[in-house]
């Protein structure tokens, strides 16, 4: 059976370097790693645009036929009910933003349904908007609501680019800790820069970013 | 919220403005601005203010129109192909003296264009939009930190000249994230109490009219001198730019907005390779700032206007500089964003040719 990880969050909050990067992670152990670009929301940076470098690694990318052409309309690849097909393979969904690109989702509740999935619900702290375990419950809520799906886990992701300390990183863990017990989810990965390791955070939660998208 | 935040260039702007006490904005979707709107949409109900998403930029630009008259601290935002649909109530507004502040986060055109960042709305901006005689404040931020403090001064701006102001930005500045800090910084100006408005008279005072009709010729020809006057208190007192190892540089290189950036990467690197190159940025498109064009190239063989459009901005350049030092222009078009060694390029093909 296929295991699916559908990775949803705030925008901006890392979601598209997160699933470039756990994509690359899977690839190490599972031969079959597809990777599916449903962002309906943002024309601009997009897992699509690292599709050359994963697909030299052997994994799979599907995107909308539109995704890199910059025309601007939100039309999903008909392809994308293969994933509810395969068999052994990991599928990484990088969703668009917020709930508006959560409704994504919604059309396919009922595939969904019979299939392992798990939803990570990416969180930078140092995003508007997310900052706080209120706004960050009230995002889950309405990921929730528009994807007609549950989160099953949080990505501790907080960073600010390239001034990310440490200290930045383990005040997003306290916050995406206290989340964690309000809503009795676990905290699946905390994000980290290469190279680094965090002394408060069991090693095998540490989850380094390699940044491969497109940086001005 | 004094600690730094990692934001987007759109989102930026939509804090910074309720940050400075906006409470009004009526907008349009249209990328690449979009995340203010959505920004607005979220944030506006949350602390007692209005998100209005219009039918069109049309009836957006004239709810500003109105909020403004009113007296409220206004925006709206759109992307090159909106702002020409609104450019007939920034006319409107300009010719009823209304404080607003204006957002284009400039696509590629013309017509529909393209999504991605460009320049081309530079004569629009500083020449243009709409019909008659009047100028706008048009500012160039060229960091997310720089649109946040930007934001904040165009709303003083707006109500101490009661004229719109418009931040001109681009597709790459609204879409790019940074690390900014919102911090709450007291205005030194004094803005004045808005005894104009329409907020109603109460029986206690004559009413205010806000209007830009004016049939007979000698009344608005008496309003549009005194509106003059005021644009040149503005040019004489509000004009900004940034000079960058411009003392000793012999090459000049001059950019706004994220080609500024890109400008400043290609100075360091003439300058590694032994060419004294500068560069003169332009923080207030209008006024623009043609004194940095004779006071930052006193040792200037040259000058490279570089830009995300076919050359709009190199016109003010030349009328800056009015012979003194040769001026020409790189740019790159259709939503391209020129790479620092297409500069470099461009600069030593000059210096070559001048041999």
């Amino acid at each position: 059976m296929s295991q699916i990880y559908i990775i949803t969050g705030h925008y901006g909050s890392g979601k598209t370097e997160f699933s470039v990067n756990f994509a690359l992670s899977l690839k190490e152990k599972h031969d079959n790693v597809m990777l599916v670009d449903l962002d309906i929301v943002n024309p601009y940076f997009r897992s699509h645009d690292a599709k050359e470098m994963l697909e030299q690694a052997g994994i799979t990318v599907m995107a909308p036929h539109y995704a890199g052409t910059n025309v601007d309309i939100p039309v999903l690849p008909p392809e994308i009910m293969r994933i509810f097909e395969e068999k052994d393979a990991c599928i990484v969904l990088d969703v668009g933003g917020d709930d508006d690109g959560a409704i994504a989702l919604g059309r396919y509740k009922q595939y969904f349904d019979k299939v392992n999935y798990e939803m990570y619900l990416v969180v930078n702290t140092r995003r508007p908007l997310t900052s706080t375990p209120e706004e960050i419950i009230e995002m889950k809520e309405n990921i929730e609501i528009a994807s007609r799906l549950t989160v099953t886990g949080f990505i501790s992701d907080t960073n600010l680019a390239d001034e990310t300390t440490e200290e930045i990183i383990m005040e997003g863990v306290s916050v995406t800790d206290e989340v964690s017990s309000a809503t009795s989810l676990p905290v699946v990965y905390v994000c980290t820069q290469p190279g680094m390791t965090l002394s408060g955070v069991p090693s095998e939660k540490q989850f380094p970013i390699t940044r491969h998208l497109l940086k001005i | 919220m004094a600690e730094k935040v990692l934001v987007k260039g759109n989102e930026a702007i939509a804090e910074a403005a309720i940050q400075a006490g906006c409470r009004y904005f009526f907008g349009y979707p249209i990328t690449p601005q979009t995340e203010i709107s959505a920004y607005m949409a979220k944030r506006m109900p949350k602390i007692g203010g209005v998100f209005l998403q219009a039918e069109s930029e049309v009836s957006a630009a004239n709810m500003v129109y109105g909020a403004a008259g009113a007296g409220a601290r206004v925006m709206t935002s759109s992307s090159s192909p909106g702002i020409s649909l609104k450019a007939e109530a920034i006319s409107y507004m300009a010719g009823a003296d209304l404080p607003c502040v204006v957002i284009n986060v400039v696509r590629a055109g013309p017509g529909l264009g393209g999504i991605q960042p460009a320049q081309s709305d530079y004569f629009q901006a500083t020449k243009g939009h709409g019909h008659g005689d009047y100028r706008l404040i048009v500012l160039a931020p060229s960091s997310v930190q720089e649109i946040v403090d930007m934001t904040a001064e165009a709303f003083d701006l707006a109500d101490i000249y009661r004229t719109p102001v418009m931040i001109l930005a681009d597709g790459m500045l609204g879409q790019m994230m940074e690390p900014v800090v919102f911090e709450k910084k007291e205005s030194k100006r004094v803005i004045p109490e808005k005894t104009w408005a329409t907020t109603g008279t109460e029986m206690k005072r004559e009413h205010n009219v806000i209007n830009s009709l004016y049939i007979e010729p000698n009344t608005l020809e008496k309003l549009v001198l005194e509106r003059y006057e005021r644009y040149k208190r503005i040019e004489e007192t509000e004009c900004k730019y940034e000079a960058y190892k411009t003392e000793d540089a012999e090459f000049i290189l001059t950019g706004y907005g994220s080609v500024a950036r890109i400008c400043k990467n290609a100075v360091d690197a003439l300058r590694e390779q032994g060419i004294k190159a500068g560069l003169i940025r332009p923080i207030t498109l209008w006024p623009f700032p043609s004194d940095a064009y004779i006071n930052e190239t006193k040792n200037a063989k040259a000058i490279l206007t570089v830009e995300m459009s076919m050359g709009q901005m190199v016109e003010d350049v030349k009328l800056s500089v009015n012979g003194k030092v040769p001026v020409h222009f790189f740019g790159r078009t259709g939503g391209n964003i020129p790479y620092p060694n297409e500069v470099i390029e461009a600069v030593k093909k000059i210096i070559g040719g001048d041999k």
